[in-house]
Order: C-alpha cells, then structure tokens, then sequence
C-alpha cells in the first residue's frame, strides 16, 4: 500500500465532510494509505500573490515542509487546499527572495525550498491509481448519466503553477467520469467562476454566475454537477436557482466502487 | 499622480504594466466586469499612469473573484489580477481600512456556508 501526507483544510472537518469522507474510504479501497499530517493549519482559502506578503504563505510550507519530512508526496482533495498550497510550492521554489524570508521566519531544520510533490486527488487517481486501473475496480458503473464537470477557477488556474491539465480544454474530470462509467458533458462555462466568496456581500453577483454555470451545464443536457469545492458546491447549490443535483466527485467515486449508497435526487 | 504608491503596488504585485498592450482580453473574460466601475485593464493602465488615489476609494477592488482567468487569458503575461491585489492591499493595510470586520460575520453566515467562504473573505478584505 503506497502511503501519502493527506491535507483535508478546515472546510473537510465541517461542512464539506462528503467530500473528505469518500476520498478517504475511496483511496483505502484503491490500496493507497491517506496520513493525515499532526497540527495542520488552515491554509488560508485563497494565495497571496503579493511579492511582499510571507507570513499569510506560512501554514502552506508548513504542510509541505510536513510531507518532506515525512517523505512522502501530499494529497489535497479541496479546490482551495489545492491551489493555494501548489502556488506556495511555486513561488517558494522560483521566488528566492521569498524562499529566503520564509525560512528565516521558520527555522525549519533544513530550509524548504520546493521538494514536495503535491497532487490533486484527482491526479492521484490519474498518475498514481490510474484511470483504467479504477475502471476495473467499479462496481457501480453511472451508467446512462450524463454529468458535467465543474472545474471553476482553483483546480486549473494559474496553470505554470498548477500543471495539472490544459487550463482552457481539460481532460481529467471528464476522464474520470468515464473510468466511472458515466457519460462527461462537455459545456462552456465548466472553467469559469462560480462567484466565490462573493456570496458573502453580494449574493445578486454569485447568483448572476452560478446561475450562468448550472444554466450553461443543463442546456448540454447533464444529469448531474460534480465539483471537487466546497465553495462551489454552495453557490452552485444555493445561489444559482438550478433544480439541477450537484455533488463531490468523490460521493461518485465511492458510489462506483460500492461504498456508499446512491444519492436519492 | 502618488509616485510613492504607484512604485509599492508595483513592486509588490511584481508586474511589468509597461508590457500591456491594451488589447482588453482581461476585462472581456473577467466574471466580474459588469459589478465594476474600473476593469482589469484600467487597473493595469492606471496603475502605469500612476492614478492610483481612484483605484484605493473603489468598490471595484472587491469585485474581483481572484479567479485568474485573466492571468490565464493575457497574451502579454501582464498578471492583471496582480495589479489589483497589490492595490487592494495597498487600501487595507491603511489604518482604520479593513473592509471586512469580525462583527459582521454572523450577519453574513447561514447553515451551509462553508469556512472556506470566511477564510478567504478575511484573507482578501482584512489586514
């Protein structure tokens, strides 16, 4: 069993638990130990691009520094999670400057300067399980359902830090569902914003998106929105006005390999 | 024209905007664009012409998503949502200038919101 340092963040232990829940239970069924670091810090929601902004980039190298010296790669399942600890890892490891002020803040016992491999669950599932290795594991094939991919912004964006697909015509979800047994649907506004945290102050601007995203997704025909946010599933959710289901892709995950019951939607 | 501002945004966002040449394909793809009285490119424009006292008293510097779809997009490599960060910054690191305050939260909550709305909100609008 190959192991992994697991990053949940903070929105895994609380509202977002489906999400957390079947990614563990998933990978555990998929022969891959998930190690969840001692003392993990939220990592912030969204990266600072500020050149001189350090001390909001330290729970990131933190968790990085934890699976260095763990030795072993880091999986993140959040959207969030995941774009903010790959940009720390960038810049840390191309911005000396940087990588110079946060160790000297840290005091780590060896400097960190970008040797963590991070992968999105989903690039786990492609680069490490395989995407033809977990069409063997399936059970429960979604067969007949159609279902679109919602990547929005954090999973794909900046991409020279991200590199986890073409950022404009991606491949990884919709692959994914296949390995499912489902049926991707291909629709415009899959990479585009769902409103974010704007919900806080301006419900009528992420109505205005989500809205434009759940309509964009029906008017291809799907069944179903998956979405690997927590902050998207809300606004896609509650903020758009779509009667269309949106789950976690790893609610379907774990439905396809028989380890939970089908969502009643 | 706030010499001293416009050097620190600069420095601080990291971004060349002499190499922008207006094409205006950051405000096109911007979700935000219809929610702002300045767009992308006339962050990065003003911000070159050192109009910078505008930028900090708008409301357009928390319309932006940080969703970089126009850092994604920019055939120059400009970064515009850099730009704006740094001046978003540039406004609520003034004292007295948060634009989100711990008191208005329970307002704002309801039984669905994740933290990750919170975090994130606090990591844009407070210092």
């Amino acid at each position: 069993m190959e192991t992994f340092t697991y990053y949940p963040g903070c929105t895994l232990r609380t509202k977002a638990k489906d999400l957390d829940t079947y990614a563990r239970s998933s990978a555990e069924a998929l022969g891959i130990s998930l190690v969840e670091p001692a003392d993990w810090q939220c990592c912030g929601g969204a990266y600072t691009t500020a050149k001189d902004e350090i001390a909001t980039k330290l729970s990131a190298v933190r968790t990085l520094n934890a699976a260095k010296e763990s030795g072993t790669a880091l999986v993140t399942v959040c959207s969030a999670c995941h774009n903010v600890i790959k940009q720390t890892n960038y810049d840390i490891s191309n911005n000396d400057d940087m990588a110079m002020k946060v160790n000297n803040y840290l005091k780590l016992s060896e400097p960190y300067s970008g040797e963590t491999t991070v992968y999105h669950y989903l690039e786990l599932l492609r680069d490490v399980v395989g995407f033809d290795k977990l069409k063997e594991k399936v059970v429960n094939p979604f067969k007949g359902k159609k279902i679109a991919a919602y990547y929005g912004c954090l999973l794909l964006r900046p991409s020279k830090a991200l590199a986890m697909d073409d950022p404009e015509n991606p491949t990884i979800m919709e692959d994914f569902i296949k390995a499912i047994g489902g049926t991707p649907v291909i629709y415009a506004q899959r990479n585009e914003c769902c409103g974010g945290y704007i919900t806080m102050e301006d419900k009528a601007q992420a109505a205005k998106r989500s809205g434009a995203v759940m309509d964009s997704a029906k008017d291809q025909g799907a069944d179903m929105v998956i979405t690997a946010c927590p902050l998207c599933l809300y606004n896609l959710r509650k903020n758009s006005g779509s009667d269309l289901p949106v789950y976690y892709f790893t609610e379907l995950l774990a439905e396809a390999l028989g380890l939970k019951e089908a969502n009643n939607e | 024209m706030n010499k001293n501002l416009q050097e620190q945004i600069i420095r601080s966002s990291g971004v060349n905007v002499l190499k922008c040449m207006r094409c205006g394909k950051c405000s096109g793809t911007c979700p935000s664009y219809g929610e702002m009285e300045y767009h992308p490119h006339q962050f990065v424009y003003m911000v070159e012409r050192g109009e910078i006292e505008p930028l900090l008293k708008s409301e357009s510097l928390y319309k932006c998503l940080t969703c970089f779809a126009c850092v994604e997009r920019c055939p120059r490599n400009v970064e515009p949502a850099k730009v704006v960060e740094a001046v978003r910054l540039a406004a609520v690191r003034q004292q007295g200038n948060n634009h989100l305050t711990p008191a208005q939260i329970p307002d704002m909550l309801d039984d669905d919101l994740p933290q990750q709305a919170i975090v994130t909100a606090f990591r844009k609008y407070t210092k």
